[in-house]
């Protein structure tokens, strides 16, 4: 079993950073302080090992480290530990069972970019039990002189500071992580210019996703053709999967890129009570969904998955058997988004409102032929004419629940009431 | 006049102040608002959000909008114990909405209201918690309980004493 963010998860106090030396963890830093790494050989071996941001966009890490401003100003990390897209709960797990591999790949990242501050933002609702494991893992590290002022006489100094939210889906967004950051409402900015030039404060910033940055030591520790080769056939590296829905062992399973669907299934003890597979949304809610068939041998991993018509997106996997109404569940998506649409864009914020409010007309038995192309309509008209991805989001699973699933939703607007008995 | 924030509270705005650049006060309303509210019995009221405003320096507005923008502020009077029953895809396709029905019986509320005595807030509109494997699921008071049943929740729920 490969195990990379999750080396320390099964361990006696994993979060411990006792633990996390024990392991290892932590030398990747030193070296690099005590030996004065360049920052332009950081950044090649992070682009070279072909690390993809595992948020859900999935742009090459290193290549983002790139474009950070060459000035002299103050510049910042920020790692975004908001985990909130519907089906994924990855960063959860790394943030309390393995807390300390994403400050050192803070501390590497703040080097690499020449950040004196890394900021850590995570989602409110980790307040009860993530919160208080960051908070501790840092005051650890700070104990231990590898956070703070001359870092082991190194003469570096890098401060990382956890910060909380309040509740929002959007702020996982980068530009609206800023300005949350900065103590507004979290509304996405229109980009250029970028974070990497103008960012927090105005000043040049990188943000990372949570799983991205707790992959950095383990890559800089064994090398980039040690990483690359974790992948399958002709992927590269690993990512941690969210498996839920109908499974017989929903889990989140760190896996090779490239693993074959049907594996991951099989890991998870297949689908539940032995039911037949229907469908799967394979990236959270805001990837398009696929036929069970569809997806079945085809390998995880970005552009496999584009080929079949979705996306691998933050990694959680939604399993849906037989049994499941597909009326139902984009009714459910798509209050989702209207809820948590920011209301900046009118696309989106009224968009939103109309696509929930249709599916909801359809389901309570009152949709006709004519609110199913209103949907298709009002998803086109939204997508691609607002600010930030969420209108996006709304509009792909839309657009592919009905391209994929027309015979269903066509049914329960002729005969009132779901296909599924 | 910020007569209603405690001295304890002041105190750790100004540890929160610590994390930002000096000219940066609007940074702290997030966290601020939270620790204020948690210890004014889980809501926010105008009185509060003004003192904050004025104690941070920052216009009275820049805090409302704050405070109405993220979900986790409330502006009303709740139950003291807050119940957030996850109900998006992964918990729905685990039968989250049985789940809501059962607490919502249980306590003989609606969702988005609070028990006669005060003792519990069910939430409403919750969304992913980010625990799908452990589908369904809720928290309580911010604690995650996965993997729920009936029997699980009335443990759960009949746990919480009354102080």
């Amino acid at each position: 079993m490969i195990k990379v963010c999750t080396q320390t998860f099964g361990h006696k106090n994993p979060s411990s950073i006792d633990t996390y030396i024990k392991l290892g963890g932590y030398s990747a830093w030193k070296k690099i302080i005590t030996e004065k790494t360049s920052k332009s050989e950081i950044i090649n071996t992070v682009k070279e090992s072909q690390l993809k941001g595992k948020g859900g966009a999935g742009f090459l890490t290193g290549l983002k480290w790139s474009f950070i401003s060459p000035n002299d100003s103050q510049k910042y990390l920020v790692c975004n530990s908001d985990e909130s897209e519907p089906g994924t709960c990855k960063d959860r797990d790394i943030l309390r069972y393995n807390p300390h591999s994403v400050i050192e790949g803070m501390l590497i990242a703040c080097y690499a970019i020449g950040a004196s501050v890394g900021y850590n933002y995570l989602r409110g609702e980790f307040i009860g039990d993530q919160w208080n494991v960051t908070n501790n893992a840092i005051k650890e590290a700070y104990d231990q002189k590898l956070i703070g002022t001359n870092i082991l006489e190194s003469n570096i100094s890098i401060d990382i500071i956890p910060l909380i939210g309040a509740g929002a889906y959007i702020v996982g967004e980068e530009t609206a992580m800023l300005e949350s950051i900065e103590g507004k409402r979290g509304m996405p900015r229109i980009k250029p210019p970028f974070p990497a030039v103008q960012g927090l404060y105005g000043k040049p910033t990188i943000i990372n996703n949570t799983e991205t940055l707790s992959s950095i030591p383990y890559i800089i520790k064994n090398g980039t053709d040690w990483y690359k080769n974790l992948g399958e056939g002709d992927s590269h590296g690993v990512k941690m999967f969210c498996m839920s829905g109908h499974l017989t062992k929903p889990n989140v399973i760190e896996a090779p890129l490239g693993t074959r669907f049907s594996k991951l299934l099989d890991e998870c003890g297949g689908v539940l009570d032995n039911k037949k597979l229907k469908a799967v949304i394979p990236g959270g809610s805001s990837v398009p969904v696929v036929k069970g068939e569809v997806i079945m041998d085809t390998p995880m991993d970005y552009e496999p998955l584009m080929k079949i018509g979705t996306m691998l997106g933050s990694g959680g996997v939604i399993v849906m058997d037989e049994s499941t109404c597909m009326v139902s569940v984009l009714e459910r998506i798509s209050r989702f988004y209207y809820a948590e649409s920011c209301g900046q864009c009118t696309p989106c914020r009224e968009g939103t409102g109309w696509l929930y409010k249709t599916l909801v007309k359809i389901r309570s038995g009152h949709g006709s032929q004519s609110d199913l192309d209103l949907l298709n309509r009002v998803a086109n008209q939204i997508e691609g004419h607002c600010i930030c991805a969420l209108g996006d989001a709304a509009a792909m699973p839309v657009k592919s629940f009905l391209t994929n699933f027309w015979n269903e939703f066509e049914y329960f607007v002729e005969k009132k009431q779901s296909m599924i008995i | 006049m910020n007569i209603s924030l405690s001295d304890k509270i002041k105190k750790e705005i100004d540890s929160i102040k610590s994390k930002f650049p000096d000219d940066q006060n609007k940074s702290s309303i997030i966290e601020s608002l939270l620790i204020i509210q948690h210890e004014n019995n889980g809501y926010l009221t105008n009185e509060l959000i003004e003192s904050l405003a004025d104690y941070l320096n920052v216009q009275k507005i820049d805090v409302y909008e704050v405070a109405t923008f993220y979900s986790m502020f409330s502006l009303k009077p709740i139950g003291k114990n807050i119940i957030s029953v996850c109900t998006n895809v992964s918990c729905m396709l685990r039968n989250s909405d049985q789940i809501v029905n059962y607490i919502e019986k249980k306590l003989k509320v609606k969702i988005g209201e609070s028990t006669k005595d005060n003792k519990f807030y069910l939430k409403d509109e919750m969304e992913c918690l980010a625990a799908c494997n452990g589908a369904p699921m809720m928290q309580v008071n911010h604690i995650n309980y996965e993997n729920l049943t009936y029997e699980k929740i009335d443990k759960i729920l009949d746990g919480i004493k009354d102080d």
